[in-house]
């Protein structure tokens, strides 16, 4: 005020107060900025840094340059069909008597072992019999050669040394090639994998198919539900809103065990079903595909319910009313002219739902069986089973990419912002 | 008022590790915790330092991750084996000094590893509840009969173990089971057993759920960890074990590499290994010692029910280690391959 105050006796032109209106309006948003700066930070460094090393890790591939820089050099001009020359064997002794620690050769060991099985043996018995007796660095190639084949007879076999040759880079697209089912041959042509290995094509099938049903069964489920709140009184509306929200707030652990008391073979719902004399055997609900859809549709329907009622809140009755005494059928009138009005909400609703789905992993890990886990049961499997990080963050950013096409897909079809109403 | 609250708090957090020492053990909880709690942790800390008792489910991601970021909570963990050796060649893990131990010589030979020593012998086996199923199974190939004795079976999601038993079900004898596996040919085979018993599989993914499943009558025969078996049977179960083609298998101490209470940490492992120790862990739960001056100090009807009975490891397999070292992330994979044709 007072700056204002002293600036304004004379000689003040239209473009100076012009540029004093633009530089306390950069001042006024620059402050609004700042209050968002801490979410921003934080945003910055609890997900999108975290995101990065993830994707990051998913191609970095530093074992084998790190460990065996000489081998991968000698390596350099073989045409990865026949023996190496002595000079690789030579090279790789070199290189694995100088390595300093045994978590090196360790680290080496398993990113050779992921791709040829057997190479963490192989490498680690050759990396505790070296300094072999007699050998120095003057030691003839040929020498070494036959060295090493006395020591394992597996380093005459070629395909230990493809691996060296094909992980040399520090960079390698092997791990996001693995996640669809690819693989690089030798020559580093890219080809499908054999048959017995192909996995995680039909895993993200399985994902995406157990998401949708989900997500139509939350539909089903919800909409009638959503609508019904919408059109009861604020009180009653709230008093039945408790209901939705209850079960949401509780962990989803305490959820899944109440599923497994409810559904196991003795369990309270086949106990009323033969009661009821509606089957003779108690049905399979639990360790089955019927058990995860039963308890993910459960767990997941609050985050349908919310949005479709929202936006079910601010559609006026008018329309409706309208159609009807226009001489529209009631359930035509229903359908053309109510639900169209809902689609944000049935939008925002199905995308949270699915996206939520694809990512579970809790769930079909305890009610699933072998055939119903998704892939985030993979990753968990990879990063604290096989300890095969590179795998776990591939996987991680496939499922990171599908989710990024679900979304660009939606908001091409509904043309429009992610709205939770 | 606050203000010395926190005081107070800060003070006694920052005095606590100079009062009492600590040490932090980590186990895979269940029965086994309740039988270490009794046998190792208690007695321990007559000796003064506390013994901090974490639970986990084997992932050593969690101890990669403290190991790289230097940041050592945990100061004795028990590990199954494949990750003993996986472990110590990729650095995570301390080297163990014997001499503060026990002789090498009073432990089964399994149990001494660079960084890692045996705490027991435990059995994956085939178990059943003898009130509901009409027949003992004497074999693998029992199991894979869905006529003689129809209803679901138990297995452990997984290729581990699975195809070991899918293998000794064929006819084919416990030690030429590993032979047969490592071929291309022998692999395909097990495989090609698991699908035939596919239809009647029910999955488990942890130790406590066979027993559960046994009892409730989902499945009328499963694979389970003896001792599981026993634990229920303790509770007043009539579960029961048929020790043939079982794979028995050890599981360590290790101390990640780092940790600020190393010392600590090796004298609770010498204690758990004393022949004192180990009997007194073998009476609360049914899995074998491996200190074998343990055996003396236990009756028979203990020594009965373990694995290492000369009775029940008679027709056993021994897990091996090494095979499954290098084939493991392999044949996972093609596990799951299998699993979602």
């Amino acid at each position: 005020m007072s700056s204002l105050a002293a600036s304004l006796p004379g000689s003040v032109g239209p473009r100076d107060l012009q540029r004093q209106l633009a530089r306390a309006e950069r001042r006024r948003k620059l402050r609004a900025f700042s209050l968002t700066l801490p979410l921003l930070v934080f945003l910055l460094l609890t997900f999108l840094v975290p995101i990065a090393a993830l994707l990051k890790r998913a191609v970095e591939n530093p074992e084998v340059a790190d460990a065996l820089p000489r081998t991968v050099a000698a390596l350099q001009g073989w045409n990865r069909e026949g023996s190496p020359a002595p000079a690789a064997f030579a090279a790789l002794t070199a290189d694995l008597g100088a390595l300093p620690d045994s978590s090196d050769a360790g680290a080496l060991a398993r990113r050779l072992n992921s791709e040829v099985p057997g190479a963490r043996s192989l490498v680690m018995n050759t990396f505790k019999a070296l300094p072999l007796e007699g050998t120095s660095a003057s030691t003839p190639a040929a020498d070494m050669q036959a060295r090493l084949l006395a020591l394992d007879e597996r380093w005459a076999e070629v395909k230990y040394w493809q691996a060296i040759a094909k992980n040399g880079s520090r960079w390698t697209a092997d791990y996001l090639l693995a996640s669809v089912d690819l693989r690089r041959d030798p020559q580093g042509r890219v080809e499908r994998m054999e048959p017995g290995q192909r996995a995680f094509g039909r895993i993200l099938a399985r994902t995406f198919q157990i998401s949708a049903v989900v997500t139509l069964w939350c539909l089903l489920l919800g909409y009638p539900l959503a609508y019904w709140l919408s059109t009861l009184s604020a009180r009653q509306a709230n008093v039945l809103m408790i209901l939705v929200l209850v079960p949401f707030w509780t962990s989803i652990l305490v959820r899944v065990a109440a599923w497994i008391v409810l559904l196991q073979s003795e369990g309270l719902v086949n106990h009323a079903l033969i009661g009821l004399h509606l089957v003779q055997q108690p049905l399979a609900l639990l360790f089955n595909r019927t058990g995860v859809i039963v308890s993910m549709v459960h767990i997941l329907l609050p985050f349908m319910i919310l949005p479709l009622y929202s936006v079910m809140k601010g559609v006026p009755g008018t329309y409706l009313r309208a159609a009807v005494s226009l001489g529209s059928a009631p359930l035509a009138a229903f359908f053309r002219v109510y639900v169209p009005q809902t689609y944000p909400g049935i939008g925002a609703g199905a995308l949270l739902v699915f996206i939520l789905s694809i990512g579970y992993y809790v769930t079909p890990a305890l009610l699933g069986g072998a055939d119903d886990q998704m892939l985030s049961y993979y990753i968990a499997q990879y990063t604290n089973v096989n300890v095969n990080w590179g795998m776990a963050c591939a996987l991680g950013a496939l499922l990171l990419a599908a989710t990024l096409v679900l979304y660009a897909l939606y908001r091409r079809v509904t043309k429009s912002e992610l709205s939770l109403g | 008022m606050i203000k010395s609250i926190l005081a107070t708090a800060l003070a006694a957090s920052l005095a606590l590790p100079a009062l009492a020492q600590q040490v932090t053990v980590v186990n895979f909880g269940g029965a086994n915790a309740n039988a270490q709690k009794k046998a190792f942790y208690e007695p321990f800390e007559k000796s003064g330092t506390k013994v901090v008792a974490v639970e986990y489910n084997g992932e050593q991601a969690k101890i990669k991750a403290m190991v790289e970021t230097r940041k050592v909570t945990w100061d004795v963990v028990e590990v199954e084996s494949p990750d003993v050796a996986r472990g110590c060649d990729e650095g995570l893990f301390e080297k163990l000094d014997y001499a503060r131990i026990g002789n090498k010589a009073d432990f089964v030979p399994a149990a001494i590893s660079d960084c890692g020593i045996g705490v027991f012998v435990w059995s994956t086996v085939m178990a059943y509840n003898g009130d509901r199923l009409k027949g003992t199974p004497t074999s693998w190939a029992d199991f894979w009969d869905v006529k003689k004795f129809p209803g679901k079976r138990g297995l452990r999601k997984g290729a581990r173990y699975n195809l070991e038993f899918a293998l000794m079900a064929e006819g084919v004898k416990p030690a030429d089971v590993y032979k047969l596996l490592a071929t291309k040919e022998g692999a395909e085979r097990a495989f090609k057993k698991l699908t035939e018993l596919k239809p009647s599989i029910q999955w488990w993914e942890a130790g406590a759920q066979p027993p559960q499943f046994l009892v409730a009558g989902d499945v009328v025969m499963s694979t389970a960890y003896n001792g599981r078996i026993d634990a229920a049977n303790r509770e007043g179960k009539n579960l029961k074990i048929t020790w043939t083609g079982g794979i028995y298998d050890l599981d360590y101490w290790v101390i990640p590499k780092g940790t600020p209470n190393k010392d600590a940490a090796l004298k609770f492992i010498a204690f758990a290994s004393t022949p004192d120790a180990q009997a007194e862990y073998a009476r609360n739960i049914a899995y074998g010692p491996t200190n074998n001056k343990a055996l003396a100090k236990l009756d028979a009807k203990v020594l009965g029910n373990l694995p290492t009975a000369p009775a029940n490891a008679k027709d056993a397999l021994q897990f091996n280690l090494k095979f499954w070292a290098d084939q493991g992330e392999d044949l996972e994979k093609r596990f799951a391959s299998w699993a979602a044709q």
